[in-house]
C-alpha cells in the first residue's frame, strides 16, 4: 500500500491500516499543518485534499487511502512557488486572527476554486459550513476567497 | 476590489501551516500526560488506586495530589481550584490522577484502570437552593456558599418608587456557554538543566501561569519561565484551566525530570474548563410620566459553580453596568456570586456584560412601551450624554461620550426607521419580520478590583532594526501587530524594521492578564511611553554628540519620521541609522522600557460607588431576521454594528474583532447552550454543541469611530469584548418586533 502526500509517495506497513489519517501526517510525517480542533469529523481544521476533494483528515483510515493523491497545507503553493493567491488574498484581508482554523479554511476554499472557479458568496458560505472559526465571524474569510477568486 | 490593508506580524507562518502550535512542537524524549476526571459532582475520596493503571503497556507514571511537591489549591482570587484533587471532589471537572505514558495513546487507554472509591454526597446544582439557609457548604472552610457580593446603594430608591407612576418587573436567565475556542488546552513542559522549569503552552496568561506552575511545584517566579507561542483563540477561557493544565504538565516533567506533553481533547475541555456563568436577574423599575426613569432594584444571581476563579471580578462588572447606559437616580443592587458543584465559571469575552444587557436593553424597550414612547426615543430620554454621572457616581467627562453618536450611526445604516414600520408583531401570513438594536457602554480594561498596569521593552540593534516585547499576550486577535504598528508610527519607521520577540515571561514584568479588551489600550500605551523615552534618549545623544545637533539648544524637541530624525523645520536632518551608529559609538544604548499605568480609578464595596473605570467605550448594533413561524426557525438576514474604538490602529484587524465578536454573539443569542446534567457537561464536542457556521450568519457592516481618547496615550481603547455583548438583546427585540413575544430566557426561542 502507498499514499502520495504532496506528490511524494509513501510506503505503509500493514500495521498502518487502522492509522487515521490526521495522526500519519502529523506524526510520522511531522506536517502539523492540519490542525485537530474536534478529532471527530465537525470542526475541518484538519481538512485536506483527497484526490482534489476537500475531507476531514481525522475521519479517514489509511487503508481507505490506498494510491490515493493527498494534498495538505504544506503542499499548497502559487504558480511560481511562493504562496498560493488563496492564501495571500486571506493575508491581504485580515481573514486570520488565532490561525488554527486557517489551514482547513485555506485548504476548502482551494476545492471549492477548483469545481467551481466564481463562486457567490452565498456559495462561498456553504463550501466553508463544514469549517468552523470561532474568531472571524467569516466575513473576512469570504471576503478573501471571493478576493483570491477574482485574482485567480 | 478591496485595498490590502490588513497588517498581521504572524499571517504568513499561520497561513502556511508552519506556526507552531502546543501540539505542533515536540521535545527529544519527551512523555505524554493524561488525565482522568472525576465520575461525581461532590463526593469524599476514600482511596485511588492506581496499581492496575500502572501496569499497563507503555505506562511510565501515574501522579495523584499526594505527589504534589508545592501546594495543591490555588487561584487568582481565592485559592480554592486544586492541581489534583486530594480530600473533597467538587465537579466532574475534577482531576484526581495523571497517567504518563510513552505515547498519547497507551496514557488514553489506561484512564479507566485508576479505581477511585468515594462516599458520594448530594450535589449543591440550583444556586438559589445553594444559598438557602442551612445548605450543606460546597467548600466548608469558606463558611457559606455565597462566594463573593456587590452592591450599589446610591440615592434613596424608596423615593424613587413615590416618584415612579410607572413600574415594571421582569426576571431574565442567561445560559452557561463554552469559549469554543478552535485549540482544545495544551501544555509542553520541560525541565531545563539550569533548573528552570520551562512552559509551552495554549493559555492567554503566562503570568497567571506562571504562577500556578510555580505554586503546584514550590519554585520561586524566577524558576519557572512560560514562553508564549500561536496558541488557537482563549476569549476569556484559556486562564485557570489553560493554566492548570500547564501547571499538571510541568509536575509530571518535574517529578519524571523528561519533557512531558499534556494535550486535551475537544471532550475534556468541554468537560473541565470554565464557562461563562449562567445568570438570573430581578428588576423592578420605575418611570415618571415624562419616561424618566426614577429608580432600579435589582438582584443578580450569577452560579459559580465549584471554584471561585474570576467570579467576583466578573460580577463586580454586572453590578458597576447593571442599569446600562442609561442615568438613573436611585439604584439599589445586590449582586451575588454563587457556589454549587456544577462545573465553574469564570472569564470570558464580554465578563458580565452580555448577562446585564441582555435584561436591561429589552427592560428600556419595555418601559417605553408601557408609556407610549418608541425604543429610540426612551432611549434618548435616559441615555448617558458628555458629562452625565453613572450609577457609581463617576462624571464622563474625561473622553467623548459617543453614545448618542454610534446609534445614530448604526439607526441611519440600517434604515431603521423604515424597516420597523414592516415589522410583523406575529400578524400576517407567512414569515415574520423583525429589526431590532441595543446599545451599551462599557468600562475599558479592568477597572477598580484590579492592578491595571503594563510594560514594553524597545530595544533597538546596531543596525537600526527594533526588537519589541510587551506583556501583553498574543491570544489571536492581533495584539503584536497592533504593537508593532504602534512603535513604527511612534518611531517613525516602517513596521518591518520593528520585531516582536518571543515574549517569555522571564524576560518582561508581569503585566497582567490580556483580557477585558486591555491588549491595546494598556500594551499600547506601554508603547508609546517607551518610545518616547527612546526618542528622549536619542535626541540627547544628537545635541550632545552630532556637530549639527550640538549647536542647537538643549530643550529642542526633534520630529521622528519617515526613518529620519530632523528638527521641527527639517532644516537638519539625519537617518534613523545614522543616529544609531551614533549613541553606540558614544556608549549609549538606545534601549528603553516604558511603562502605562491605568490612572487612578476608586471603589466603595460598601456603597458600590466610585470612579469605576478610567475610560468608557460606546457601540450599538442592530439585526434583521426572518421567522419562520410553523418552525420557530429563526434566520439572521444583516447585522450592523458601530463601536467607538479610540482609534483604530489596524482598521481590518479591529473590523475582524467586531465581527467575530457579532457571530459568537449571535451563538449566545440562538444556538448554544452548555447544559449540565448532575453536575456534568452535557455538550462534548461540536456535534452537540452548536457553533454559528458560514450559513448561520448573514453578511455584516462594521461601522469604526473614532473619538481618540485622551486617557490612552495611543488613543486607542479596546474592542474585544464590546462587540459580543449587544446582540443578544438585539436580537431579542428584533424577535419581538417580530413574533409580539418577549423573550426572557437565552437561548432565544421563537
Ligand atoms: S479535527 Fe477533524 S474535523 Fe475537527
Ligand atoms: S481564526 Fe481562530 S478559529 Fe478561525
Amino acid at each position: 500500500m502507498n499514499i502520495i502526500v504532496n506528490g511524494i509517495s509513501h510506503q505503509l506497513s500493514s500495521d498502518q491500516h487502522e492509522t487515521i489519517l490526521s495522526t500519519y501526517l502529523r506524526e510520522e510525517l511531522k506536517l502539523t499543518g492540519s490542525k485537530i480542533g474536534c478529532g471527530v469529523g465537525v470542526c475541518g481544521s484538519c481538512t485536506v485534499l483527497v484526490e482534489g476533494r476537500a475531507l476531514r483528515s481525522c475521519k479517514l483510515k489509511l487503508k481507505d487511502l490506498d494510491g490515493k493523491s493527498i494534498l495538505t497545507i504544506e503542499g499548497i503553493h502559487g504558480s511560481e512557488g511562493g504562496i498560493h493567491p488563496i492564501q495571500q488574498a486571506f493575508i491581504d484581508v485580515g481573514a486570520i486572527q488565532c490561525g488554527f482554523c486557517t489551514p482547513g479554511m485555506v485548504l476548502s476554499a482551494y476545492a471549492l476554486l477548483l469545481s467551481n472557479p466564481h463562486p457567490m458568496r452565498e456559495e462561498i458560505r456553504q463550501a466553508i459550513k463544514g469549517n468552523l472559526c470561532r474568531c472571524t465571524g467569516y466575513q473576512q474569510i469570504v471576503d478573501a476567497i471571493e478576493l483570491a477568486a477574482s485574482r485567480m | 476590489m478591496k485595498p490590502a490593508t490588513a497588517f498581521r506580524n504572524d499571517a504568513l507562518a499561520k497561513v502556511t501551516g508552519r506556526a507552531k502550535y502546543t501540539d505542533d512542537l515536540e521535545l527529544p524524549g519527551q512523555l505524554h500526560a493524561t488525565v482522568v476526571h472525576s465520575p461525581h459532582a461532590r463526593a469524599e475520596i476514600i482511596s485511588i488506586d492506581v496499581s492496575l493503571a500502572l501496569q499497563a503497556p507503555g505506562i511510565v507514571a501515574v501522579f495523584t495530589a499526594k505527589d504534589v511537591p508545592g501546594k495543591i489549591r490555588f487561584g487568582q482570587i481565592i485559592q480554592d481550584y486544586p492541581v489534583l484533587t486530594d480530600k473533597q471532589i467538587n465537579s466532574t471537572g475534577d482531576v484526581i490522577a495523571l497517567i504518563v505514558g510513552s505515547t498519547r495513546e497507551a496514557a488514553l487507554a489506561a484512564r479507566n484502570l485508576v479505581k477511585l472509591e468515594v462516599k458520594e454526597l448530594h450535589p449543591l446544582l440550583d444556586p438559589e437552593e445553594a444559598i438557602r439557609e442551612g445548605a450543606p457548604l460546597v467548600h466548608d472552610w469558606h463558611g457559606s456558599n455565597i462566594c463573593n457580593t456587590h452592591h450599589i446603594r446610591s440615592g434613596d430608591p424608596d423615593l424613587g418608587e413615590r416618584e415612579s407612576t410607572h413600574i415594571l418587573e421582569a426576571e431574565f436567565i442567561t445560559q452557561r456557554i463554552e469559549h469554543a475556542y478552535l485549540e482544545p488546552e495544551a501544555a509542553l513542559c520541560n525541565l531545563r538543566p539550569d533548573g528552570v522549569m520551562e512552559v509551552y503552552g495554549s493559555m492567554q496568561h503566562p503570568f497567571s501561569t506562571r504562577r500556578f506552575v510555580a505554586n503546584t511545584l514550590g519554585l520561586p517566579l524566577a524558576d519557572v519561565e512560560v514562553k508564549t507561542i500561536p496558541m488557537g483563540g482563549g476569549f476569556g477561557g484559556k486562564d485557570d484551566t489553560a493554566a492548570l493544565v500547564c501547571a499538571r504538565a510541568a509536575l509530571c516533567a518535574y517529578l519524571l525530570n523528561r519533557p512531558v506533553k499534556l494535550i486535551y481533547s475537544r471532550e475534556m475541555s468541554f468537560r473541565e474548563s470554565y464557562k461563562r456563568h449562567p445568570y438570573k436577574i430581578t428588576y423592578r423599575l420605575g418611570l415618571d410620566d415624562d419616561g424618566l426613569i426614577r429608580f432600579v432594584k435589582v438582584r443578580i444571581l450569577a452560579d459559580g459553580g465549584a471554584y471561585c476563579s474570576v467570579t467576583p471580578w466578573v460580577t463586580w462588572r454586572s453590578t458597576v453596568q447593571c442599569c446600562g447606559c442609561y442615568q438613573v437616580p436611585h439604584v439599589h443592587c445586590d449582586t451575588y456570586g454563587v457556589y454549587t458543584n456544577n462545573v465553574f465559571s469564570g472569564a470570558m469575552r464580554g465578563f458580565g456584560s452580555p448577562q446585564v444587557n441582555f435584561a436591561i436593553e429589552q427592560l428600556i424597550e419595555m418601559a417605553g412601551e408601557k408609556l407610549g414612547l418608541d425604543e429610540i426615543s426612551i432611549r434618548r430620554k435616559n441615555m448617558l450624554h458628555q458629562g452625565s454621572t453613572t450609577i457609581t457616581g463617576q462624571v464622563l467627562d474625561t473622553h467623548i461620550v459617543s453614545l448618542k453618536q454610534v446609534m445614530d450611526r448604526v439607526l441611519d445604516q440600517i434604515n431603521y426607521s423604515e424597516k420597523r414600520k414592516q415589522c410583523s408583531f406575529g400578524k400576517g401570513e407567512g414569515e415574520l419580520y423583525g429589526i431590532g438594536f441595543a446599545i451599551s457602554y462599557r468600562g475599558m480594561s479592568l477597572g477598580a478590583e484590579g492592578v491595571d498596569l503594563n510594560s514594553a521593552i524597545l530595544n533597538v540593534q546596531p543596525d537600526g532594526s527594533v526588537l519589541l516585547e510587551t506583556g501583553i499576550h498574543e491570544n489571536g486577535q492581533g495584539s503584536e501587530s497592533a504593537m508593532i504598528l504602534i512603535a513604527a508610527e511612534e518611531l517613525g519607521l516602517p513596521r518591518e524594521s520593528i520585531r516582536y520577540r518571543l515574549p517569555s515571561t522571564s524576560n518582561i514584568p508581569d503585566g497582567g492578564t490580556t483580557v477585558a479588551s486591555r491588549g491595546t489600550i494598556m500594551g499600547g500605551g506601554a508603547v508609546v511611553n517607551a518610545a518616547g523615552i527612546l526618542k528622549k534618549l536619542i535626541t540627547e545623544a544628537l545635541l550632545k554628540h552630532h556637530p549639527q545637533y550640538s549647536v542647537l539648544p538643549s530643550d529642542t524637541t526633534l520630529v521622528f519620521a519617515d526613518k529620519l530624525i530632523s528638527t521641527a523645520d527639517r532644516s537638519i536632518q539625519v537617518s534613523w541609522l545614522e543616529a544609531i551608529r551614533l549613541c553606540f559609538a558614544n556608549q549609549i544604548y538606545p534601549y528603553a522600557f516604558g511603562v502605562f499605568q491605568a490612572p487612578n480609578v476608586s471603589w466603595d464595596e460598601e456603597t458600590g460607588q466610585g470612579n469605576a473605570y478610567f475610560t468608557w467605550v460606546y457601540g450599538c448594533q442592530a439585526v434583521e431576521l426572518k421567522v419562520e413561524p410553523r418552525s420557530g426557525k429563526i434566520t439572521l438576514t444583516n447585522l450592523v454594528a458601530a463601536h467607538d474604538v479610540g482609534k483604530a490602529i489596524n482598521p481590518e484587524l479591529v473590523k475582524g474583532q467586531f465581527y467575530g465578536g457579532m457571530a459568537m454573539a449571535s451563538g449566545y443569542a440562538l444556538l448554544e447552550d452548555c447544559r449540565v446534567d448532575k453536575g456534568m457537561v452535557v455538550p462534548s464536542n461540536f456535534h452537540n454543541y452548536h457553533l454559528a457556521r458560514a450559513t448561520d450568519l448573514p453578511e455584516m457592516t462594521a461601522i469604526i469611530i473614532e473619538n481618540p481618547d485622551p486617557n490612552s496615550p495611543s488613543k486607542a481603547k479596546g474592542i474585544g469584548e464590546p462587540t459580543n455583548e449587544l446582540m443578544a438583546p438585539a436580537i431579542a427585540n428584533a424577535l419581538y418586533h417580530a413574533t409580539g413575544k418577549r423573550c426572557f430566557k437565552l437561548p432565544l426561542k421563537a
